[in-house]
């Protein structure tokens, strides 16, 4: 009983600092409109900031009370500047964009933010001072209890006044509600949105920056913070409603009492607990707890040109093409036979992906899930059951299929950001179990041992298998387009009430391309998984999933090929980024960041511009 | 006080208007007048710059205003009414009258809730209501009031009578003369002949994105051949 009590106490102030950061995130996202994956970065940057300022330089002299609460709070606000840098350097000149160019930019933010935060406070954890004032413990109830975390059980309900009162009684906050619900009219009265975007991201990003700061006494600050805090604060702004502070704050008390409860009745599965919530909550009300229908204008749906058929050079290109990498290899060392068998995958992988947010429509932004999924199929039957690799690569596709078919079945239901964020959380979630399900999968030690069967050993028959296997999938893919299956995937995307209007039940239809494109990705896992020699965790990670949709983006999404084009120049220069520098994904982040302010419409888009203007 | 010269607007690939030329002069009531799809609103939306205007001109004391944001033309003293009027519905009427409001031009009388109270005494009755729970007429008076608390000089009211009962019709033909009584500037859209011709002066009858006919609406209602020919349905 003593300890269910303590417990609770516990999940409440958990709950507060969760409740800042999707506070933050939801605010941002009622206003702008930008699903903002830097989020959990700038509670990082807050804990970290915190960090130093209160342990270095004149505050941390300073000492007491004013040295740490000032430091806290100047962390805050300086994560709040931060924010606003970010909206307007970058955001602003992307608001015209597509909704997943934006989403891409947040994400490269993520990446450059690692790398900065490691080069600056390196890669070791480092612990915060104690908060002055609230050492020690208070009893309650005959318990002992922390003092800091009675002070954070405050600090939430205190924040979700301190917004309401903003809100309601400010012309800002009621400049801010009446631009969530319609952005144009506001400009139409004479208001400045960028002024107000700049500043929404501000506000949202100093909440993020307080609860990073105010973590300092409960936790050492790391380089996993943002990831980890980035998933939770996604589930509770989709379990409490996009763009509802109340809501935000329901579910913040639900998950952390979850939380708090789950390490103890199921210490293994906290973050699956929060998942079946999220699971159930959408199924029963699909905008979330305290959430409404979007209402105002709905983004307009862009109808994509019809796919045409490849054009007869095309087709010669790719014979020739196919003809040199099947006479070419044996004259190739070992070294770029691998590097040439992982671009295969690649190719695979990033095809499946195009087939849900091309033709499909959706955006995918965890299909490192099913490539994970293909891959820990394989291992684990040859682990456990010492199953060849003939076997692993049947059973592949069908294992990642049906995690396909599971996590599908609610993506394909909601739509747009409900469903990206989603996506993610299912990936997050299958991560977790890879991680933390150490008996069977390992763990962060993966699966050794997961090789090839005798003959396909060598580097030259392992790479024609792998030419086959994918070739043959991106085929079959290809071949989906342009059956009746296809056309009718592609009709839902362009016309949603139309499709059905013509009988096509079109969340069937998304549901069996979800799973068509599950299981492509997890063939594409299980020959990685082979090439390797074992799995790991980092192949269901969200690094992953960034790759198959910079993969996409960067070739076009509305174009076969460009996937195709895309996965071989991407697999290419990153596999020549992780050899040349440490700092891989600074890089890489500033290279999608070029990638979305110069072509904001893609490759692909770029492309078509230019041959508009001709035409 | 406003001239719209050749003004163009495109929704996508699909040409809207081709080349609107008209304008309105202090404190004068000018009614756009055609059918359904003639480019009325569309009209409104591109002298505002919701719809970007591709050409043309869109001078405001000589000022020209086409390809600026929407936010600037209102504050150059441009009020929007939309025909769909967009109130924002978890704002309470009080709320929402605070977000069009801007300080008035020193000199000037300016607009506040109470002044928009006596213009419209309804929604003195319900400040703390949100918008979602009033009536279509309540809204539009609410629309008309918040837009107003901006202090514009030429206000563009799209459709105002659409879709109300008789009865509000008339309070809001009272409101517009009311307004023009003030020296009030108004370019308003409408379908509804009865009601255009007890507010405006002039007319201008647009057909295909183009204007076809200007006359003062004692000489369009005089005139059955025009009124047929752009009007009739």
């Amino acid at each position: 009983m003593d300890s269910l009590i303590v417990q609770a106490l516990n999940g409440l102030a958990s709950a507060s600092s969760l409740f800042l950061v999707a506070a933050g995130l939801t605010v941002i996202f009622g206003v702008s409109r930008i699903v903002n994956f830097a989020h959990g970065s700038l509670y990082m940057l807050g804990a970290y900031l915190g960090w130093t300022l209160t342990s270095h330089g004149p505050l941390a002299e300073l000492g007491g009370f004013f040295g740490f609460w000032g430091g806290v709070l100047l962390a805050a606000l300086a994560t709040g500047l931060i924010g606003a840098a970010i909206e307007f350097l970058l955001l602003r000149r992307i608001y015209r964009a597509p909704e997943l160019f934006q989403l891409l930019a947040t994400f490269a933010v993520v990446l450059v933010v690692q790398d900065i935060a490691l080069l600056i406070w390196g890669p070791q954890d480092l612990l915060g001072p104690r908060a002055p004032l609230l050492r020690g413990a208070t009893e309650i109830l005959g318990l002992r209890f922390p003092r800091y975390e009675l002070f954070l059980i405050c600090v939430g309900p205190v924040m979700l006044g301190l917004l309401w009162l903003l809100f309601h009684r400010t012309r800002f906050g009621i400049l801010l509600r009446a631009a969530t619900q319609d952005r144009e009219m506001v400009a139409a009265l004479g208001v400045d949105q960028r002024r107000l975007f700049t500043s929404v991201f501000a506000l949202g990003s100093a909440l993020a920056g307080l609860a990073g700061a105010l973590q300092l006494p409960r936790e050492a600050v790391n380089l996993h913070m943002d990831m980890a805090v980035i998933v939770e604060a996604f589930v509770i702004v989709v379990i409490g409603g996009l763009g509802s502070l109340g809501g935000a704050f329901l579910a913040a008390l639900l998950i952390g009492e979850l939380h708090a409860f789950g390490i103890l009745v199921f210490p293994r599965i906290t973050l699956v607990l929060a998942f079946l919530v999220m699971a159930a909550v959408l199924v029963l009300r699909p905008h979330g707890l305290l959430g409404r229908k979007p209402s105002g204008l709905l983004p307009a749906a862009v109808p994509s040109p019809p796919l045409p058929r490849a054009p007869r050079w095309l087709v010669q290109a790719g014979a020739v093409a196919l003809v040199l990498l099947v006479v070419l290899p044996p004259f190739l060392g070992d070294y770029a036979l691998s590097v040439m068998a992982d671009m295969a995958m690649m190719v695979l992988f990033a095809a499946s992906l195009h087939l849900i947010m091309g033709p499909g429509g959706m955006a995918s932004f965890g299909h490192a899930a099913y490539f994970g999924a293909g891959a820990y199929g394989a291992a684990l039957l040859a682990k456990h059951f010492a199953a060849p690799m003939e076997v692993g690569l049947v059973f592949a596709p069908f294992a990642a299929g049906i995690v396909g078919l599971v996590f599908g079945w609610f993506c394909v239901r909601l739509s747009g950001v409900y469903s990206a964020m989603l996506t993610l959380a299912f990936a997050q979630i299958a991560w977790s179990t890879a991680f933390q399900w150490v008996e069977v999968t390992g763990g962060d030690n993966g699966i050794l041992g997961v090789w090839p069967s005798e003959w396909a050993r060598g580097k030259l028959v392992f790479w024609y298998l792998a030419l086959a296997l994918c070739g043959l999938g991106v085929v079959l893919l290809r071949r989906l387009l342009y059956a009746p299956f296809g056309m009718a995937l592609r009709a839902q995307r362009d016309s949603p009430l139309r499709a059905e209007a013509i009988g096509i039940d079109t969340l069937r239809v998304r549901w069996v391309g979800f799973a068509i494109a599950a299981a492509a990705a997890g063939m594409a896992g299980a020959l990685f998984a082979y090439g390797k020699g074992s799995v790991f965790p980092s192949f269901l990670g969200i690094p992953r999933s960034v790759d198959a949709l910079v993969m996409v983006l960067l070739g076009g999404v509305q174009t076969v090929l460009g996937p195709l084009l895309g996965a071989v120049a991407y697999s290419g220069l990153q596999e020549q980024l992780v050899r040349i520098s440490d700092l891989w994904r600074l890089v890489l982040g500033v290279a999608i960041l070029a990638l979305v302010l110069f072509f904001p419409g893609g490759l692909a888009g770029a492309l078509r511009r230019r041959e508009d203007d001709r035409a | 006080m406003l001239r719209v010269d050749g003004l163009h607007a495109h929704y996508g690939r699909a040409h809207i208007l081709h080349g609107v030329s008209l304008d309105v002069a202090q404190g004068e009531v000018v009614c756009l007048l055609g059918r359904n799809g003639a480019g009325k609103s569309t009209t409104m939306k591109a002298i505002m710059g919701v719809v970007p205007p591709s050409a043309g001109q869109v001078l405001l004391d000589g000022k020209d205003l086409a390809g600026r944001a929407s936010f600037e033309i209102a504050r150059a003293g441009i009020g929007y009414v939309p025909e769909d009027r967009r109130i924002f519905a978890e704002l309470t009427v009080e709320e929402n009258l605070e977000v069009g409001r801007r300080a008035a031009p020193a000199g000037s009388q300016g607009w506040n809730p109470e002044r928009a109270y006596t213009l419209f005494p309804v929604l003195a009755e319900m400040r703390r209501r949100p918008g979602g729970r009033m009536s279509g007429g309540e809204q539009q008076m609410l629309t008309i009031a918040r837009t107003l608390m901006g202090n514009p000089r030429l206000l563009l009211l799209d459709e105002p009578s659409e879709g109300l009962a008789p009865v509000v019709v008339e309070r809001m033909a009272e409101a517009i003369l009311a307004l023009k009584r003030e020296g009030l500037s108004i370019l308003l859209s409408e379908q509804n002949l009865a009601f255009a011709n007890a507010v405006a002066d002039r007319a201008c009858l647009i057909e295909t994105g183009q204007l076809r006919h200007t006359a003062s609406m004692a000489a369009l209602m005089a005139d059955d051949e025009v009124r047929a020919r752009y009007l009739s349905v």
